[in-house]
């Protein structure tokens, strides 16, 4: 190792007398207008040392630049010094020590630091997590590339494996407690990545929803996913939807801010969304309605439709078969398809040829509630006390008949042969004698 | 030992009545309670191996077929007694599924041999809890039945039906049907073979014939009552064959065996 550093430094000397020698009648002119201020070093210079990538630094890491990357990258195009980002050492004598300042993007990046400064990401290294991103963990260092080219890090189409380098990292995200856990892998089945992995370019990547540099927290009312803002983002895409949800029950209780109106992640998730016609999907977004509609779910888990979903099938009305998806309208609302006057054709959806009295079996029946159809509450009283009395009648003639043929299947092995025939029924009994006989069979 | 001599119970209609009800009764069982018991993680796999809930409902119409059918043959069997050969001793007497007098008279002397206060009692032809298991077939076919077929053709009987109707169909043919289950794969499970009198099962319903030793013991008022009439040698019967044997067997280990997994899971399901 020290021989290592012992060559790159005799290398790196040799290489600033040359630079020297080269850069003289610049440094003759600079000394003309200012005082002695050396000139900053040109990439050469420094390529002179980093050009190798078997150079390493006292941690074994390389310090080798790959030249070529550089000059293909956004800032090697725009024909940047290496010092013009790692300014500390642009006038340093070479070799310059092994410990440099962090380069500060925000010098020509203003706004996109200024956004970053406000960020979940900041934040967390402000609070001593050092493993949240930085500039460089998702724009790279010296090959970054304009986020519209194909073959940026940043670019649409590769956005999900720059985030899920830590958001898919499971160690990672269970060392430093990360929210929301794998999500780059939730992401990847669901339709949007999917979509994009398909190479769609209009499907959302990570940034469509959160935003690339001011990535704020989902509970914090400035970001793009908070709760009362969820509608608005995915509505840039789905906007006919946020038409229909903002007219609905759920869009109404949104505006007035109401904690509990729904919002999209809320039965889609976050990461995870399924596109809505999967069996899958409609048979556990009943699931999530269940979660406020706690009534609504028990009884219709109650009835066949939500038997056959509650197995798995999707083939039979959930809930929004019924009540819409998004414009979801409370059933006194004349638009609504479980307003009286829509009912039949609601029912004929599935049901060809149901008519008035079809549609007014209920859907949601409580056994409980008298008010709402008395018969079935009476019903159900009477087959609950048919029940509890045909088992208990039947409980307790069973176990007393077990009880005595046990018994007098016991006496009756040992002294069969020497009773006479007519006492093949029992001596008069004595449980307390018979009784040990029974328990050690 | 000598041979023992057998008497006839049944004939052979009944034990084909029996079969094709016990087996569609199974069929039932197995292919409704997934829906009931939705919730149970066996329900979900059950569901599956009859091939999803469309296949499940298929077979179960087809077996709620074949026990209206094995009903209806029933029925039109006692009718044909009646009219044909003018027998109504169907209606009133000891050979009578009509709840007679002496049923309570039964049930009353049963429970004090139960606590050990008297001998056994001995039963005619059919005992109170025979009849109890025919009546609530008979109760079960209406309410179950009719509650399936209107649930097969909801739209058709919403013609004549009110809507709410519906609802109580629903419920009550789901109850019913727990109830019948739940009473056939246990009480009855219990009474007509498992109990240690009979266990594992008694063949009389398959084979249709009992020892002379079993009838004397079990039905001592019927062969009182038969001998009085002098008919005792028209019930005599040759013994079952070993094919009959093992066919009652195989058989009845078959329902045994499906009704006490499915009572199982029943009972798993409604204490989980």
């Amino acid at each position: 190792m020290r021989d290592v550093i012992r060559a790159a430094t005799a290398v790196a000397a040799l290489s600033l007398l040359v630079g020297l020698g080269r850069l003289a009648p610049a440094a003759l002119e600079a000394q003309d207008q200012a005082a002695a201020t050396p000139a900053p070093h040109a990439n050469d210079d420094c390529m002179m040392c980093h050009s190798d990538p078997e150079t390493t630094r006292a941690d074994g890491t390389s310090l080798g630049v790959d030249a070529a990357k550089f000059e293909a990258s956004v800032h090697g195009q725009l024909g940047m010094a290496c010092v013009d980002c790692h300014a500390d050492v642009a006038t340093a004598e070479l070799p310059h020590a092994e410990k440099l300042a962090r380069v500060d993007c925000s010098t020509c990046h203003a706004d996109a630091s200024a956004a970053f400064a406000k960020s979940i990401h900041f934040e967390a290294r402000e609070h001593g997590k050092g493993e949240a991103a930085t500039c460089v963990s998702c724009h790279g260092m010296h090959d970054i590339l304009p986020s519209s080219d194909p073959a940026s890090r940043t670019y649409a189409l590769n956005l999900p494996n720059t985030c899920g380098s830590c958001h898919g990292n499971d160690t990672l995200i269970t060392r430093t407690n990360m929210q929301g856990g794998n999500v780059a892998s939730q992401y990847a089945d669901s339709i949007h990545g999917r979509a994009l992995k398909a190479g769609l370019i209009v499907a959302p990547s990570c940034s469509a929803c959160h935003g690339a540099h001011d990535i704020l927290a989902s509970t914090d009312p400035e970001g793009k996913v908070f709760r009362f803002n969820q509608v608005a983002t995915c509505g840039t895409c789905h906007e006919g939807i946020k038409h229909q949800f903002d007219k609905g029950r759920h869009g109404q209780l949104l505006a007035a801010q109401d904690d509990r109106a729904p919002v999209c992640a809320d039965c889609h998730s976050a990461h995870g969304i399924q596109a809505a016609d999967t069996p899958q999907w409609r048979v556990d977004v009943i699931r999530e309605c269940g979660t406020c509609h706690v009534e609504k779910l028990t009884t219709y888990r109650d009835t066949f439709h939500g038997q056959v979903t509650n197995l798995g099938f999707a083939r039979v009305a959930t809930c929004a078969d019924c009540h819409g998806a998004h414009a979801v309208l409370p059933q006194s609302d004349p638009a609504s398809p479980t307003h009286p006057t829509n009912r039949v054709a609601m029912c004929q959806q599935c049901h060809a040829g149901a008519n008035e009295n079809f549609a007014q079996y209920d859907p949601h029946a409580d056994l409980h509630d008298r008010s709402r159809n008395a018969p079935l509450y009476y019903t159900a009283r009477f087959m609950g006390v048919l029940l509890i009395g045909v088992f208990t009648f039947f409980g307790v003639h069973t176990t007393l008949w077990f009880q005595r043929a046990w018994r007098e299947a016991a006496a009756s092995r040992t002294p069969r042969q020497t009773l006479p025939a007519e006492s093949v029924l029992p001596p008069p009994p004595h449980a307390g004698d018979e009784e040990p006989k029974g328990g050690e069979r | 030992m000598s041979e023992p001599r057998y008497v006839r119970r049944f004939d052979r209609v009944h034990s084909v009545t029996h079969i094709a009800l016990m087996l569609s009764f199974l069929g039932l069982a197995a292919t409704g309670m997934p829906l009931l018991f939705s919730d149970a993680r066996w329900a979900w796999y059950l569901s599956r191996a009859f091939g999803g809930f469309e296949m499940a409902g298929s077979l179960h119409r087809f077996f709620g077929t074949v026990l209206i059918v094995v009903f209806v043959a029933h029925i039109a069997r006692l009718v044909r007694r009646v009219v044909v050969d003018k027998d109504y001793s169907i209606f009133w007497g000891p050979t009578s599924m009509v709840p007679q007098p002496q049923d309570l008279k039964d049930l009353y002397a049963n429970f004090l041999w139960f606590v050990g206060k008297r001998p056994r009692p001995t039963f005619d032809r059919f005992t109170y809890w025979e009849k109890f298991d025919y009546w609530a077939v008979f109760w079960g076919m209406f309410v179950i039945g009719g509650s399936g077929i209107m649930l097969w053709f909801p739209t058709f009987f919403a013609r004549f039906i009110p809507g709410w109707v519906f609802n109580i169909a629903l419920f009550v043919h789901g109850e019913e049907a727990l109830l019948a289950a739940g009473f056939i794969f246990t009480v009855h499970f219990f009474n007509g073979h498992l109990r240690p009198e009979k266990f594992p099962m008694d063949l009389v319903i398959f084979t249709g014939r009992m020892t002379t030793h079993e009838f004397e013991e079990e039905r001592g008022a019927e062969r009182a009552r038969l001998a009085a009439e002098g008919k005792l040698d028209e019930i005599a019967a040759p013994p079952p064959t070993s094919g009959e044997l093992a066919f009652g067997r195989a058989i009845g280990t078959f329902g045994l065996v499906v009704g006490v997994v499915l009572v199982i899971l029943i009972f798993y399901a409604v204490l989980t």
